[in-house]
């Protein structure tokens, strides 16, 4: 049962770890420039947010399975179906547009004429970007969460690109449908109490880390 | 004779169609404070942000300090800084927020340097307040300490006492005047407040429709102006 437990935090972990570093500066991006297409990717990155993650790891399946593009291609970072990196790339991509959103919508929320007094300060464009990220900070910390939330509690991606296999890529979703499927209910309740007592440590971990930067 | 620190040549400056500010010629002079005066909408705040080099002017050349490619080099453009109406403040501690000029320009040697600004606007035993629970007055006087400590050669000042009560008004006043006088720190006033202009200003400058009007002496400006617009802008008649 522990081992299930880290394996779900592990690949979680790993997953919102990938899409924090891709999401906050895409949001961030998207969230301060004005150009071309923008609202082309803005809507996309929308409709991503709210995504079922059973489609994503279906398009993850095809992706790594036997005939996919992918498996042609004989490379460390592309991860061999039904194991955990085949999972954690399922759930970076769920978890990516929740991040990139949420901060999106927390960058936009700070207010226009901080980036001319940032600017009339001194501050190059870089300096700006990074000076409204921080005073966005509450609501991308609110995005990493929010992306945290999404693929801990998640399921049908992760049993569609891990397979549910026991020892190996098994975590704890796919442990309660497991269970519950044989009858065994305490089991299952056992490993739902886990799984709501990680994502409350998780959270209130991140919103510790949130405290000490205040 | 004191040296000219920017030179404006037909500056016009354009939100899409809107013709915002058309500036045939105006001189700033090193250590003066020059008031800039109009009503609302008339450009003022335009060209401030053109001076501190926020904006490219759509047409015509802006030279400061001898200087006149577009964009201005940064290291230029760091001489130059606004303190703005409202005084936006970073959700930091008050003494992060004074920091935060030097911390861009890399600099980390800053203790004493926020310490000394922050005695000079009179808040040094705030330093560690979170800058949010600060009343309006001290908070403008955060974002005067802010813009001090990097020492510009250049103080924009956008109607930077509207909305404030006499006291705070009275200390900005001075402590601003003291940065010219001590430092030698050039001032563009902003202000619809025509007394203020009065009293802290060398030099005068009406601004209409985007126009300068006149440009003269504050005492000429004041008491003698040779524009009828002026004459009625200092009695209070409206003008449009």
């Amino acid at each position: 049962m522990l081992e299930i437990a880290a394996l779900s935090l592990r690949v979680s972990g790993v997953a919102l770890g990938i899409s924090a570093l891709t999401g906050i500066p895409v949001g961030a991006f998207l969230g301060l420039s004005r150009f071309r297409g923008r609202p082309f990717l803005v809507t996309l990155v929308y409709t991503g947010m709210g995504f079922p993650p059973v489609v994503i790891g279906l398009f993850v399946y095809l992706l790594l399975s036997r005939n996919g593009p992918l498996a042609a291609i004989e490379s460390a970072i592309i991860p061999a179906l039904f194991t955990p990196g085949a999972m954690v790339l399922a759930q970076s991509i769920i978890a990516f547009p929740l991040v990139a959103g949420f901060t999106m919508a927390a960058v936009m929320g700070v207010d226009a004429q901080l980036h001319l007094q940032a600017r009339a300060l001194g501050a190059t464009r870089w300096q700006t970007a990074v000076t409204v990220l921080a005073e966005a900070r509450v609501g991308v910390l609110a995005a990493v969460i929010a992306g945290f939330g999404g693929i801990i509690s998640e399921v049908g991606a992760v049993m569609l690109v891990g397979g549910n296999i026991d020892g190996r890529t098994r975590v704890l979703t796919t442990a309660i449908v497991l269970e519950t499927r044989k009858g065994n209910f305490d089991l299952a309740i056992a490993l739902g109490v886990i799984l709501l007592g990680l994502t409350f440590v998780a959270n209130w971990a991140l919103l510790r880390l949130q405290g000490k930067e205040e | 004779m004191m040296e000219t620190l920017y030179q404006l040549t037909n500056v016009a400056h354009a939100y899409g169609e809107r013709q915002v500010l058309q500036i045939d010629t105006l001189d700033i002079r090193q250590g003066e404070i020059l008031a800039l005066v109009g009503p609302s909408g008339a450009g003022k705040s335009t060209l401030l942000r053109l001076l501190n080099f926020l904006e490219t002017p759509t047409h015509g050349r802006i030279q400061f300090q001898n200087q006149a490619s577009q964009p201005m080099p940064l290291h230029l453009r760091r001489r130059v800084t606004t303190v703005f109406q409202r005084p936006f403040l970073l959700n930091r501690s008050v003494s992060a927020n004074v920091r935060y000029g030097l911390r861009l320009r890399g600099r980390r040697d800053h203790t004493h340097a926020v310490e000394k600004a922050l005695e000079q606007v009179g808040l040094h035993e705030m330093a560690r307040q979170p800058a949010r629970t600060l009343s309006g007055g001290e908070a403008q006087r955060v974002a005067l300490a802010r813009a001090l400590v990097i020492q510009p050669d250049v103080l924009l000042l956008d109607e930077p006492t509207a909305n404030l009560d006499p006291q705070n008004v009275a200390l900005i006043e001075k402590i601003i005047t003291q940065l010219n006088q001590e430092q030698g720190t050039t001032l563009v006033l902003v202000t619809h407040n025509i007394f203020q202009a009065r009293r802290l200003a060398q030099r005068a400058a009406l601004l209409m429709n985007g126009r300068l009007i006149e440009t003269a002496a504050a005492n000429d400006f004041f008491h003698h102006p040779t524009q009828p617009q002026t004459a009625a802008f200092i009695r209070g008649d409206m003008v449009y």
